[in-house]
């Protein structure tokens, strides 16, 4: 491992490049953000590869004592499951920039300060390692992100500015009481690694699950806390839009698989079966609200809720198909509703609508955009050989092993996602054009190419070839599951045996699902327990 | 009683700060109108000359003049927070005043009597002294609410302040006098050892215990003896109040804090409770009444009220546990606190409306296009007084808090940071109107930020606190920490 502070690179240069866009001439301020976002993702590819994926184990860890007097530190680290969120935000962040750079003509050096802002506290949150220093950068985000939808946003966006600030801060306040209160419990430190080793009695857990709950189920959103979102989304830029879809959400989802799951294993196991059915009536409900859409970022805001639901759903299923599926998810949720969102955008910014009725049958004047639209949209509703059908179908199959009444309730929401996104579709790619519409519309320039291939091209990487990301965060979801103890024999057995043959084989979606498969196949637990049960503590 | 040389050695600040102000009220007659500015430097001068010594005393412990004051690190913290919020109130009046057109020499020596008066409230240890230290400070902000002659409203300030004052003064004096017919002194180390030996059972005891802390709580402004404050910090000029918002708050928690842990520790089970109960309500009202605020500084006065609850929440702690750790958290908290308050207030005196002060938050509007860096600070003034990271806020409450949880009540720290969530939204209405509303053209004249030299002094001052102590405040925590050692 180098000595070279990756981490904090990450975090400082983007803050440096928010400075540096109020400097820098008129003319220049777009090219100077793009290259900060640029150069961030420069850093962090390395990671990639430098990353040693046996270990599941923090790595590339940077610590300094920050407020000794309440044993407060700046502690950075990346695992399997931080790695890959940390890498999305830095692949997303350029594409941000790339989508605002007309679409912005406003206050623009603030613009560009306060995404580069956002940018340094969500690769923040995702390698804190200390609770304190987690809770700040996670409530660093509020005022930019409350900023991007109140000052560039559409009609209402006075209203979903504040309503998105109030919800996300309510929520949050519990998680520091949770957070000083685990301070006094768990041996007066803030380290979340040593956080996480220690044992609490159940009462106390169930109330820090209940405030963590409050902070991440907000976040994420989950069904009954998700009204913020679609309020957010429609008001927000496109920026703002793919930021909140890509990252921000996943801020909550990555607090749940930190802290809940690791910090209070008997509340999380206790809770499961709230959780997986708020879980499914979000991926039903928001598919449903989906449906019903008009406006095509309402559709995909609801349609994230939907596709959340997915992720806590496998979370909270403590088998390693689950949390590895629900993992995955979170970054093909990412890529995929991002390249949605700028999608909308492009076309908002030719129409000036978002309703699907000013908006139909753009293949003929825009295929380049049209092909992109429909790539999108089939990598949402999951199909074979892009990339969500890996993770839906891993989270299927865990939640198969828990309850197969479940499954089947949650199989709906990828019947639906069909429906809602296949209609969508058929109406704004082939429908029949409004005549007047036709003329006016130019296809794709190469900036916006440039802006929507990265994800197109990641949405099939990811989907044929699962396995260069599933191998690295494989590891560390084993210690998550060991960490959170066996619930049944039955399972148990199934995770030792596919544990195995996912790390030794790395020939693509193939193996993957054979390896799926076959625990499908056994899950009566007629295999013989290996020494997986030895290494629990 | 006998006085040595080096007792009034010991108090040399507190007599250069008198002798500063006299020398300004007898020049201020003398001095032509152009050589008026001298009186500003003058009294800036003393007070940089009174940091000095006052940071040289840092390590004494020394009790003078048989017993009435005591030099320590305790009395040192607030005495070094005193002069630096002085400082700034005369450099932001110094604009202010020209601005309004307002112009007295004596309000600068006005100042300077009001600073000494709570310099001794800080460091006196006995009940009379605090309270002669008291007077001197209130009497001076009587004279100053009223500043404005031809404002009404300033002079209803005035009024309501003198009477309201006097009126606590008085039930301060009760409450004093009743716990020297308890304990036979009024002496604070005397009161606590008779209270360590003849233990809690008299309830004249209580009633006084009660009666100082009504009276403490008008100073303080606290729920349910905070109803003088939004008219008189609306009344008042802004500088005056900013002055009385932040240095009369700090120098009041500074006595407050001495007398109940130096004098009543001994009852601190029986004043936590009441103290609880005070906290909960302050921080109830003052976040729901805020709320509703359309003038600014009727909004900065709830929120100033609100933060007193916050604060009490660490002397509450400190009541159940270990007092240091709590009561330096209120320490922290105060001085956090001093940062943003000013800074918002300095911002709120300089916006004008064509002529007229802009005192409405409506009045912000389109704030950020004219004046974006002022928009940007007071977003940061906003939102550390939100106590959102990484700003001085959050690390105020995350103290107090950690002092509330170490306590045993989680469940207060939860209470106060829910209604901390609440006064998110009053805070950010200022950033919303600042940058999401455009001026409406026509005739309302565009608010303009009236920018000075010293404002901008001000201005730094107060932002580098709430930015740096926000991300290392170290230093002003061992600080905090250091000071609370010599409260026992």
């Amino acid at each position: 491992m180098t000595g070279f502070p990756w981490l904090t690179a990450l975090i400082i240069l983007p803050l440096l490049g928010a400075v540096a866009v109020f400097v820098v001439k008129d003319a220049s301020v777009r090219l100077t953000a793009l290259s900060v976002t640029i150069a961030d993702l420069l850093i962090s590819l390395p990671l990639w590869w430098l990353f040693d994926a046996t270990s599941g184990e923090m790595q590339f860890l940077e610590s300094a004592a920050w407020i000794p007097s309440l044993s407060i530190n700046y502690r950075l680290g990346l695992d399997g499951i931080s790695l890959p969120l940390v890498l999305m935000t830095t692949i997303l962040m350029p594409l941000c920039v790339l989508i605002s750079w007309h679409a912005i003509e406003t206050r623009l050096r603030s613009f560009m300060a306060v995404l580069l802002i956002m940018e340094g506290a969500m690769v923040g949150v995702f390698t804190a390692l200390d609770f304190v220093l987690f809770y700040v950068f996670w409530e660093a985000m509020l005022i930019p992100m409350y900023l991007l939808i109140g000052v560039w946003g559409g009609p209402n966006r006075l209203y979903a500015a504040i309503k998105f600030f109030l919800y996300t801060f309510a929520g949050s306040v519990l998680l520091l009481v949770a957070i000083l209160v685990l301070y006094f419990q768990g041996g007066h430190t803030f380290d979340i690694l040593a956080l996480s080793r220690q044992t609490y009695a159940l009462s106390l857990q169930t109330w820090l699950f209940f405030a963590f709950f409050a902070a991440f189920a907000v976040k994420v959103p989950m069904f009954p806390f998700h009204t913020w979102l679609p309020d957010a989304h429609v008001e927000a830029p496109t920026a703002g839009s793919v930021i909140l879809a890509s990252v921000l959400l996943k801020m909550g989802t990555y607090g749940f698989v930190r802290f809940s799951l690791p910090m209070l294993p008997d509340a999380s196991r206790l809770f499961t079966p709230l959780m997986a059915a708020l879980s499914i009536v979000a991926i039903i409900y928001g598919a449903y609200m989906a449906l019903a859409q008009a406006d095509l970022k309402k559709l995909i805001a609801y349609s994230s809720v939907s596709h959340m639901g997915f992720i806590t759903l496998g979370l909270f299923m403590f088998n390693i198909q689950g949390i590895e599926g629900a993992v995955m998810q979170m970054v093909n949720h990412g890529i995929t509703t991002g390249g949605l969102f700028l999608c909308v955008g492009m076309i908002y910014e030719r129409t000036h609508s978002r309703q699907i009725a000013d908006n139909i049958g753009l293949t003929k004047p825009m295929p380049r955009y049209a092909t992109f639209l429909v790539i999108f949209a089939l990598s949402s509703l999951g199909l074979p050989g892009t990339n969500s059908f890996v993770g839906e179908f891993m989270v299927l199959v865990g939640t198969f092993l828990w309850s197969k009444v479940a499954t089947a309730f949650a199989s709906l929401g990828i019947i639906l996602a069909a429906a809602y996104l296949l209609w969508m579709i058929q109406r704004v790619a082939f429908g029949t054009p409004a005549p007047h519409m036709l003329h006016k519309l130019s296809d794709l320039n190469q900036r916006e190419i440039a802006t929507l291939l990265p994800l197109a091209v990641l949405i099939f990487v990811i989907g044929l070839f699962p396995n260069p990301l599933l191998s690295r965060m494989h590891t560390t979801v084993e210690r998550v599951i060991a960490r959170t103890g066996p619930s049944s024999p039955q399972q148990s057995s199934d995770q030792s045996v596919l544990g195995q043959p996912m790390l030794s084989q790395n020939d693509g979606l193939i193996s993957t699902l054979n390896v799926v498969r076959a625990s499908t196949v056994h899950p009566t637990g007629s295999l013989p327990l290996t020494d997986t049960q030895g290494e629990r503590p | 009683m006998t006085f040595s040389a080096t007792d009034f050695f010991l108090i040399l600040p507190e007599l250069l700060v008198i002798t500063a102000a006299c020398i300004v009220l007898v020049l201020d007659p003398v001095l032509r109108p152009s050589n008026k500015d001298s009186l500003v430097w003058v009294s800036l001068g003393t007070l940089a000359i009174c940091m000095g010594l006052t940071a040289s005393q840092m390590e004494t412990h020394a009790s003078i003049f048989s017993g009435l004051v005591v030099i320590d690190a305790y009395g040192t913290f607030w005495k070094l927070l005193l002069y630096f919020v002085t400082g700034l109130t005369i450099l932001l009046s110094y604009s202010y005043l020209k601005e309004e057109q307002l112009y007295f020499g004596e309000y600068y020596g006005f100042i300077l009597l009001s600073l000494c008066g709570m310099m001794v409230m800080v460091s006196a240890t006995d009940l009379l002294t605090i309270y002669l230290g008291t007077e001197l400070m209130s009497l001076s902000l009587y004279v100053m609410a009223g500043l404005k002659r031809k404002e009404p409203r300033s002079l209803e300030a005035s009024a309501k302040y003198f009477v309201l004052g006097a009126f606590s003064s008085g039930i301060l004096l009760y409450g004093i006098s009743l716990l020297y017919g308890a304990t036979g002194s009024t002496r604070l180390p005397a009161i606590a050892s008779t209270i360590a030996t003849q233990g809690f059972a008299d309830p004249l005891l209580l009633f006084s215990t009660i009666l100082l802390a009504v009276g403490f709580g008008f100073k303080l402004a606290i729920v349910p003896f905070h109803m003088w404050t939004p008219d008189v910090y609306q009344g008042a000029p802004t500088s005056v109040t900013a002055f009385m918002a932040v240095a009369s708050k700090a120098a009041s928690f500074g006595a407050f804090l001495r007398v109940f842990v130096e004098g009543l520790g001994g009852v601190k089970a029986d004043w936590s409770a009441i103290f609880l109960l005070l906290s909960l309500a302050t921080l109830v009202v003052g976040n729901i009444v805020a709320l509703v605020q359309t003038n600014i500084k009727r909004m900065l006065a709830y929120s100033s009220i609100a933060h007193a609850g916050y604060a009490l929440i660490g002397v509450v702690a400190a009541g159940r546990i270990e007092h240091s750790s709590g009561i330096a958290s209120v320490l922290l908290y105060i001085a956090l606190y001093t940062f943003m308050t000013f800074g918002a207030f300095a911002i709120v005196a300089m916006l004008r409306k064509g002529t007229i002060e802009g005192e409405e938050i409506e009045d912000f509007t389109g704030l950020a296009k004219r004046h974006p860096l002022a928009a940007l600070l007071m977003l940061v003034f906003m939102v550390s007084l939100a106590g959102i990271p990484p700003t001085a806020g959050f690390i105020g409450k995350l103290y107090v808090f950690r002092s509330a949880v170490e306590a045993g009540m989680a469940w207060l720290a939860a209470i106060a940071l829910l209604f901390a969530a609440i006064s998110a939204y009053y805070y950010l209405r200022v950033v919303m109107v600042m940058y999401m509303r455009d001026p409406i053209d026509g005739t309302d004249p565009a608010p303009r930020l009236v920018m000075s030299p010293t404002l901008s002094l001000v201005l730094a001052c107060a932002v580098a606190g709430v930015v740096i102590f926000g991300i290392y405040p170290n230093p002003l925590v061992s600080l905090a920490q250091h000071a609370v050692l010599t409260l026992k």
